[in-house]
């Protein structure tokens, strides 16, 4: 089946324009009548829930959690980048969009990408109207600051919890809809299956994890806005909770999912600090505009990071890359330290962390504060107690968070911090439409694989989530849904659904019936292990084809000897834990085989047998530039389907920080 | 910092559902790291119990990072726990010392009833919020961000009151079960914004009957809530929640926003 991506034709910033301009629509009265089920309540589900309840169409939603306002979107930090040029700076379209296909080492579409830096404005507009109480000047116009990747500031924030502030909004344009009754919500809801009649998305199944119940829901159309799956390796910086569940089942249905292997590992989290370790926590990539990256010049140097004298500490971000410093793009911030560590240079008891440093920050900004205050004079430690002022207002709540889990204080001594998995460019394979190849079936938001490439810049999945939600997938849902006015909504007694019913009990009594011994946890824990040594920051075929066999292994073992307590008919979160990390396990396996494929180092995916001599990834674009999009054809068989990126504005070239 | 080892004893409430009554069970752990978190600690009472095939405690849990507003547990008569400005899941066990007896409920309210163990429904927060939580703009309809300037005090003053994570800890903390923190927080952050000001009339009134409604109880100045607020909002905020009711009833037009 050749893929089509469905670019519109035309010069890239009209492409999208000419598509609003040109699809079908439909009128208000059918919109009454079509039902649309979104799964998912972050950013994406929010938002697109939100605003085709507002259009007019029957929407259901539904989350797992107990509330749509608690998805991981909340989670977010830093920011949300949009292409205002507030800071007249030099900022455009043209600059965001090229800016985030050079950020994602040339293995996006050119059209995606441009269409998500058209609207990237708009998303500001609609966020403050909502209320959103994005940080502001003196002077009441909005703030910005830098993320990593560019060269101008256009990110906007809301202190340490932009996320949070944002998914507030669409949460409460949601309720809004809800309370009108355009929306009817489904929380501590999973989707487990989805529907296919005659060969069209129609519908899901999904369990009432309260009760254990199975429901059926019938939909015009079927969008996931379900997240990532960065919780594929056990630790990661994703919500207990987050998982790829929703997304495998369509892929099991016929949906392909592009570039798997693309993983964001994020450069500033919290370090590992033992086995107990559930989760992994981000230090947002904000804290590089003033933060400084270094280790000891000295390999296993023991000392105090305050008896290491200035000239004894590389800044290796710095050294290697003077044009962009601290603020390179993710993926190469974090092999930079896993470098250093790998060489002997990391600091802290387990020798795997770097220092992020506000020394200099609080010095600087401490002697600005006496200036405005007009007391040139100012002794050294009264800069200090100003600057350290400054500072709390900027990152208060992440100096805060840091505390609270290491015990230490980050305005005394440098944070401790090491790379962690945290985003997932891969995700289900969508054309221009956000459409995957399951007509009818939709994804939006880091469900879907299709604008950061293979690294993702800061600052771009809040951009990407409300893009899709709020601004795509309006007008792109209604050029299908117009043909489909006639289709009169199918009852859920259709042989169609009691089928998909029946093979999602099914799975759940044979998980109940292994009745085995060891833990599901335990299993995840094994997973994860595997993933991050083998698939993680750095892969080499030998080890990909172990981990093949030892996640096939690992399968085996699951079905035959994993134990759930409890029944099915109750509130279960280790049945609703099993059935993740079970899908986990398959995903896992098809990440390694992407990986194996992949033979070139593009953004997060870094092949070991593919680098320069200085260490950067190496790219090869006469094989590899294209979408690798995986059908599944049943137990451990994949089939790769390729989409070629052609790139007609962009003219890819090493891509350097230098 | 120094990290030590621990045994503790366990008090935790065990209930099977709604419609049955629950009880205090006592369970021992050993060799808890001061480095774990609270919720961590509870993973290995839970692979404890699975491995010696009992029923784990249910107890909800998300983002593991203190914004998500999930967790919920009371600890030793406390929100979550003995630290301040804190969630479940940011408290660690340096906290406690080897041989500590640590007790452990869900919030208890009746507008928050236990779905399982340490789970309770908060359903009614989403209630209050479709009430008028929030701001009447359709997608499409917004002007240019910058169009209308704010403030500074004003819009950190609403991101302050906006920060809540609507985890229920101040209805858990109150004698009463009062849920006037969260409402005053959501009345607060929209009200200080000028694009929250067309609604103001209907919001607060409109949001209090719901709570009303939703069985919570009476708020009697006590300041438990802002005590236990794992974000810090502030009683302020209620006081200008009471401003605005009050507005609210004096202009008449109170209820008109059920409908519209």
């Amino acid at each position: 089946m050749p893929l089509n991506s469905k670019i519109p034709a035309g010069p890239i910033d009209s492409k999208w324009k000419t598509y609003k301009a040109t699809c079908k629509l439909v009128n208000p009265a059918n919109k009454r009548q079509l039902e649309v089920i979104v799964v998912g309540t972050g950013l994406a589900g929010a938002s697109a829930a939100a605003s085709l309840g507002e259009m007019g169409y029957k929407v259901k939603a539904f989350c797992f959690q107990d509330s749509p306002r608690r998805a991981h979107s909340i989670a977010a930090q830093g920011g949300i980048n949009a292409a205002k040029n507030y800071q007249n700076d030099g900022d455009s379209t043209y600059r965001l969009f090229y800016d985030t296909i050079k950020g994602g080492d040339y293995r996006a579409r050119e059209g995606n990408v441009h269409r998500l830096a058209e609207v990237s404005a708009n998303i500001i507009d609609q966020c403050v109207a909502a209320g959103v109480p994005f940080a502001r000047e003196y002077g009441g116009l909005l703030s910005n600051r830098s993320f990593g990747g560019t060269q101008v500031q256009r990110t906007f924030y809301a202190a340490g919890q932009t996320g949070q502030q944002l998914l507030i909004g669409a949460y409460q344009g949601l309720e809004r809809q809800v309370s009108l009754g355009n929306v009817e919500m489904y929380s501590r809801h999973e989707m487990l299956e989805v529907v296919m009649v005659d060969g069209v998305a129609r519908g899901i199944i999904a369990r009432n994890l309260v009760t254990g119940e199975l429901e059926r829901h019938f939909g015009h159309a079927v969008l996931l806005c379900t997240g990532g799956y960065g919780n594929v390796f056990y630790l990661s910086t994703n919500a207990m909770g987050s998982n790829v569940t929703a997304a495998w089942k369509a892929h099991k249905k016929g949906a392909f999912f592009g570039n798997p292997c693309f993983t964001q590992i994020h450069p500033t989290c919290i370090p590992v600090s033992g086995d107990h370790q559930s989760k992994l926590t981000l230090m947002s990539e904000s804290l590089r505009n003033d933060g400084r990256i270094w280790v000891p010049k000295q390999k296993n140097d023991q000392r105090k990071p305050s008896e290491i004298k200035e000239e004894e500490r590389d800044y290796y971000l710095e050294r290697r890359y003077p044009a962009f410093g601290n603020l390179v793009p993710r993926d190469v911030a974090s092999r930079a330290a896993k470098e250093r560590c790998d060489a002997g240079y990391g600091v802290g008891s387990s020798k795997m962390a770097v220092y992020l440093d506000f020394g200099a920050a609080i010095e600087r900004y401490g002697k600005i504060e006496a200036n405005k205050q007009g007391k040139p004079n100012t002794s050294k430690e009264e800069i200090i107690v100003l600057g350290k002022g400054v500072v709390k207002e900027k990152y208060g709540n992440l100096f805060d968070m840091y505390e609270k889990i290491t015990g230490e204080n980050p305005y005394e001594m440098p944070m401790r911090i090491y790379p962690a998995v945290h985003y997932t460019m891969g995700g289900l394979w969508v054309d221009y439409e956000l459409m995957t190849t399951v007509p009818g079936l939709y994804a939006l938001g880091e469900a879907n694989f299709s604008d950061h490439g293979a690294n993702r810049l800061g600052a771009s999945a809040l951009m990407q989530g409300l893009a899709d939600g709020y601004f795509v997938i309006p007008y792109t849902l209604g050029n299908r849904l117009a043909d489909d006015i006639r289709t009169k909504a199918i009852p859920t007694d259709h042989p169609a659904f009691v089928a998909a019913e029946k093979e999602v009990s099914d799975r759940i009594n044979k998980l109940m019936s292994i009745k085995g011994k060891e833990s599901v946890e335990s299993f995840h824990k094994r997973l994860g292990k595997i993933m991050w040594e083998k698939c993680g920051m750095a892969r080499n075929a030998k080890g990909l084809n172990e981990a093949i066999q030892e996640i096939r292994e690992l399968r085996k073992e699951f079905w035959s000897n994993v134990r759930i307590p409890g029944d099915i008919e109750e509130f279960n979160p280790e049945l609703d834990k099993a059935g993740r990390v079970a899908d986990f396990i398959e995903l896992g396996e098809l990440m390694c085989l992407d990986a194996l494929n992949r033979n070139e180092s593009c953004g997060g995916h870094f092949r070991e047998e593919y680098q320069t001599e200085e260490g950067e990834a190496l790219r090869d674009d006469e094989k590899y530039m294209y979408v690798a999009a995986w059908e599944y054809k049943g137990d451990s068989n994949f089939e790769l389907h390729k989409e070629d990126l052609n790139y007609e504005v962009v003219h890819p070239s090493a891509r350097s920080y230098k | 910092m120094q990290h030590y080892n621990m045994n503790l004893t366990l008090k935790v409430w065990k209930q099977k559902n709604s419609k049955t009554k629950g009880a205090f069970e006592s369970y021992k752990v050993s060799n808890i790291s001061s480095e774990m978190s609270f919720l961590e600690m509870f993973d290995v009472l839970n692979e404890q119990l699975v491995s010696e095939g009992k029923e784990p405690i249910a107890f909800d849990h998300d983002c593991r990072e203190g914004i998500c507003g999930m967790c919920s547990m009371y600890i030793n008569g406390r929100a979550h726990g003995p630290w301040s400005q804190n969630t479940t899941c940011q408290l660690h066990m340096r906290e406690y010392k080897d041989g500590d007896t640590i007790v452990v409920e869900p919030w208890r309210a009746d507008a928050f009833p236990v779905i399982k163990d340490l789970v309770v429904d908060r359903s009614g927060f989403d209630r209050i919020i479709q009430a008028g939580g929030y701001i009447s703009v359709n997608t499409g309809n917004a002007q240019d961000a910058n169009a209308l300037p704010i403030d500074k005090q004003k819009a950190d003053e609403s991101f302050a009151a906006a920060s809540c994570i609507g985890c229920g800890a101040c209805v858990a903390a109150c004698p009463n079960a009062s849920a006037m923190l969260f409402v005053s927080a959501k009345v607060s952050h929209l009200a200080l914004l000028p694009q929250g000001d067309p609604e103001r009339k209907t919001r607060a009134f409109n949001m209090v009957n719901q709570m009303d409604t939703e069985g919570f109880g009476s708020c009697t100045n006590i300041g438990a809530c802002e005590a236990e607020c794992p974000k810090g909002i502030s009683l302020e905020n209620i006081a200008r929640l009471n401003r605005e009711y009050i507005g609210s009833m004096l202009s008449g037009s109170n209820a008109e926003g059920l409908t519209n």
